[in-house]
């Protein structure tokens, strides 16, 4: 695949570029949005984000797991863990399809 | 909490930017996000998670109402992995 991997700094340059703030107030906005998103997750609560997906919290139970190296069973503590559901937007334009509709598994 | 929810949170920060403004900021960092992944980049937010392109081969599916076969063609699909530092946060380490 292209190789390419897109930073915080690609993300600031973007706002910087669209919106009109300084470097350095644009980088503190993409850095505030970021924050209140972990926030809102942190504390179990569902984002969603329209167009874009949800990104979602779920609860683990306990299970027994394995060492793959030694063979050895441990256990594994229940947890908490966060999904990203994609927008069948977003499904699409990785596709190459623009809208909303079509397949939504 | 949803998009509206997150502007406005931003907004109420942010005394001296138009909630227009916080929008187009939000609306900004979500696009360049879909649009590394339209190109088949991946994205890296350290501490968040990363986002990625994943291929999935074509192959025979089933419609499970009616049990008949139809083809699946080859797709993408975006992948999210979560940071270390937000699944520490998610389990109260951090």
């Amino acid at each position: 695949m292209a190789g390419k991997t897109v930073t915080r700094a690609d993300l600031c340059e973007a706002v910087y570029q669209q919106v009109g703030l300084s470097r350095t107030e644009s980088a503190q906005l993409v850095e505030a949005v970021l924050s209140e998103i972990a926030d809102c997750l942190a504390s179990g609560e569902t984002v969603k984000l329209s167009s874009f997906g949800s990104f979602v919290v779920r609860e683990k139970g306990q299970r027994v797991g394995r060492n793959p190296k030694t063979g050895e069973e441990v256990p594994i503590a229940p947890r908490r863990v966060m999904v990203f559901k994609p927008s069948s937007i977003l499904k699409n334009r990785i596709n190459g399809r623009t809208g909303g509709e079509g397949d939504d598994d | 909490m949803i998009k509206s929810e997150l502007v406005q949170k931003i907004a109420d920060a942010n005394p001296h930017l138009y909630q227009r403004d916080v929008e187009n900021i939000v609306n900004a960092i979500l696009e360049q996000v879909v649009s590394a992944l339209a190109r088949g980049d991946r994205v890296e937010l350290r501490g968040f998670g990363a986002f990625s392109v994943k291929k999935r081969e074509a192959r025979t599916g089933r419609n499970p109402r009616t049990g008949k076969q139809v083809d699946v063609s080859e797709k993408a699909v975006p992948y999210f992995k979560t940071g270390k530092e937000m699944r520490e946060r998610l389990n109260g380490q951090a």
